[in-house]
């Protein structure tokens, strides 16, 4: 008989500790912050889940956070990305997205900051043409490029720097008109309301 | 009843019981062990006598044991190295996309966010845990003094395991993918690895049930916790629909640091704890402070995970909780510090002689240095600093590959030739793999640390930018493609050198035949 046993049993204990204080108690906590229903988020819309699923697929949580911290850690409000992140933003998240890098700038307010689908489009596309210094990659991928002098088809966006002769144009693909919709609503900067409350 | 409440007593009592257990134990000192238990890895006439890399024509029964389950070791360690060579040039890509965005930007598939969690997984769950059990199955049988039990089941867990990386793999890149860091493998896939991960324990634990050795090995201690509490995290962690918002992102971080703490690290001090004194041919030096090492990590290292969210909307309680956890970290980490470098201390000159001590010493030291930088960037004003920055990626690495890939190397190239039965034809590629890899894996820490603490005080500079913080970056972005070809280049040597061992040499057949 050997004390196989004995560290069978200790470590079986160790993470029964752990899951009661990190998974249990926890979960006990958020929950009865949902009950109290008060949030500044309106449930996504169908394109909006659409384009966060487009988010995870390409991986944008690698560099954008969804968090912004207290003005008493780091520079988040001083860089205008919003007020302190509250439990209840979230509660609509499913999977989560708080991700933890910030190669790229946080994105729980980028609705606020960019609300032009315009902007958005042509920033994924080609991220170097509005922001010179940005090493994010592009998302040429999800668009199709046409030449022409007229807007080829509704919704296509003019690239800028192309002349009047051969004008470029994107034309979104649905991941990407879908992934700006969600990124477009991303506002978390309201004071936590009624469900009924909060505006569309 | 509420099954909340069921499973909160259930925990709840399973942990207070284990501590009532463990001070039985203690009182009757069921757990203190003589210090002859350290030299239970030693045979008859080998106290005293380094064992160097290259087998030695040996009298002594190892040569049974090794050779009980060699075919499915043989499966896990070269299925661990491919995936290891995959795994780095993903980990390459990536990294020259970090300072040349476009680099292979027009295709879907090729795209940064695919290839980086590609990478991830590939190291975290094909080359990793498959190294780290091919070793470890090949350990077991040595310490047990009985031969590997159910080796069947070792192909199907291996298979399984195998698969369901492969799956998962071609999953993120069509897009399937669970949205989690260290999770992404969409979750059907993800069965196969539960598992596989559960099937490998049953014939470890099978061969130690029957096994007449009156003291287990502290490597087998570490061997049977990893066992136990990998599957309980992987399927806890990967219970999505139970989780949503805040609550899932404490679970996802729980796990993923308790993945590589409870998971990957014990299996590879696991590895330390055995190669050390194997091949310096003397014990290490305090047999209770491994003792004191195992339960600090067991219960310190089971916590630490909520520093990744400190600053953000989790419950203070729970940041709080893991910061002092994180700094109770250093109390097994020093003990398991004393007791590697101590006994590396003593036989210093062995280093020359046997690259896998080196490759093993090397693995120590990255683990003494980044657990302890571990436990200082928990604190909350560190951490303000280093968090969301590249800093985390070169600790994280520092760990992964400093600590245990360099670890499961000298394993694997002190295993192989035990197993097969032949030596190493060039060991001077090993000697080459270690230094090319040494050098990498520093310039990779070193540059990229201090590139992400540059990040993180412009990222903390209210006067300044978040333009600052990305142009600050660029020059270590560069150093860590340096440092990851050097890394890539040394797994090429490796992947070339397992593959010459399992070659048959022409007279070898012959004999073969022969018989």
């Amino acid at each position: 008989m050997n004390k196989a046993y004995l560290f069978a049993f200790g470590s079986t204990s160790t993470i029964a500790l752990s899951v009661f204080l990190f998974v249990l108690l926890p979960r006990i906590q958020v929950a009865s912050i949902d009950q109290a229903g008060l949030s500044a988020q309106a449930p996504y819309t169908p394109a909006e889940l659409r384009g966060r699923q487009v988010y995870i697929e390409n991986g944008c949580v690698y560099c954008h956070s969804q968090q912004v911290r207290d003005p008493s850690i780091g520079a988040d409000q001083a860089f205008g990305w919003g007020r302190p992140s509250l439990p209840s933003d979230y509660i609509y998240d499913k999977p989560h997205l708080l991700g933890t890098m910030r190669t790229g700038p946080d994105l729980s307010n980028i609705g606020v900051r960019q609300p032009s689908r315009v902007w958005q489009h042509l920033h994924l596309y080609n991220p170097r043409a509005l922001v010179a210094w940005s090493i994010m990659p592009g998302f040429s991928f999800l668009y199709e490029v046409k030449t022409s002098k007229e807007s080829p088809k509704e919704g296509a966006i003019q690239l800028p720097g192309s002349s009047d002769q051969t004008s470029r144009w994107i034309i979104p693909s649905q991941k990407a008109e879908d992934l700006v919709s969600y990124l477009t609503s991303l506002k978390r900067d309201g004071e936590p309301k009624k469900a009924s409350e909060v505006a569309k | 009843m509420d099954a909340k409440l069921v499973f909160l007593i259930l925990t709840f009592s399973i942990s207070v019981l284990g501590m009532f257990a463990f001070v039985i134990a203690l009182i009757q000192k069921q757990v203190l062990v003589p210090p002859s238990a350290a030299e239970a890895i030693f045979a008859q006439g080998e106290l005293g006598q380094k064992e160097l890399d290259e087998k030695e024509s040996l009298g002594n029964g190892w040569q049974v044991l090794d050779q009980s389950a060699k075919k499915p070791i043989l499966f896990f360690i070269v299925s661990s190295v491919i995936w290891l060579v995959i795994g780095s040039i993903c980990g390459l890509l990536v990294s020259v996309k970090f300072h040349s965005p476009t680099f292979l930007g027009t295709e879907a598939m090729l795209t940064f966010g695919k290839i980086r969690p590609l990478h991830l997984n590939i190291i975290a769950y094909g080359w990793l845990p498959l190294a780290a059990l091919g070793v470890s199955m090949w350990l077991v049988p040595r310490l047990t003094k009985v031969p590997l039990q159910n080796t069947k089941i070792l192909y199907a867990a291996g298979i399984l395991w195998n698969i369901g990386v492969t799956l998962g793999c071609i999953g993120i890149l069509f897009g399937y993918n669970d949205g989690l860091e260290w999770l992404e493998f969409w979750w059907p896939f993800k069965i196969l690895l539960a598992i596989g991960g559960a099937l490998v324990a049953i014939p470890l634990f099978r061969t130690m049930y029957i096994s007449k050795e009156e003291h287990l090995y502290v490597t087998l201690w570490y061997t049977i916790a990893a066992l136990i509490w990998f599957p309980i995290l992987f399927i806890i962690a990967n219970c999505h629909f139970l989780y949503s918002g805040v609550q899932q992102a404490i679970v996802n971080w729980w796990f993923a640091h308790n993945v590589l703490g409870l998971w990957v690290t014990p299996l590879g001090l696991g590895i330390i704890y055995y190669l050390i004194p194997k091949i310096t041919g003397f014990p290490i030096v305090s047999y209770q402070l491994s003792l004191f090492g195992f339960w600090g990590l067991a219960l310190f290292y089971s916590q630490v995970g909520m520093h990744h969210l400190l600053g953000g909307p989790i419950p203070t309680w729970l940041g709080n909780l893991s910061v002092v956890m994180s700094v109770g970290m250093v109390i097994p980490v020093v003990a398991t510090a004393i007791n590697h470098h101590v006994s590396t201390y003593r036989h210093l000159r062995v280093l020359k002689e046997s690259v896998v001590l080196r490759f093993i010493v090397f693995g120590a030291v990255a683990y003494t240095l980044s657990s302890l930088q571990g436990s200082l960037h928990a604190l909350r004003s560190v951490n303000a600093i280093t968090h969301f920055t590249h800093w985390t990626v070169s600790h994280a690495h520092l760990g992964l590959y400093g600590f245990t890939s360099m670890v499961m190397f000298g394993g694997i190239y002190f295993a192989l030739p035990r197993l097969v039965g032949r030596n190493f034809k060039r060991p001077g590629l090993i000697n080459l793999h270690f230094w090319v890899a040494a050098i990498g894996i520093l310039i990779y820490t070193i540059g990229l640390g201090i590139g992400g603490w540059l990040q993180g005080l412009e990222l903390t500079n209210v006067h300044g930018s978040f333009e600052a913080s990305v142009k600050v970056t660029i020059p270590y972005l560069v150093t860590r493609s340096v440092g990851g070809t050097l890394m890539l280049l040394s797994h090429l040597l490796m992947l070339y050198n397992v593959i010459s061992i399992l070659r048959p040499e022409k007279g070898e057949q012959l004999e073969v035949a022969h018989e």
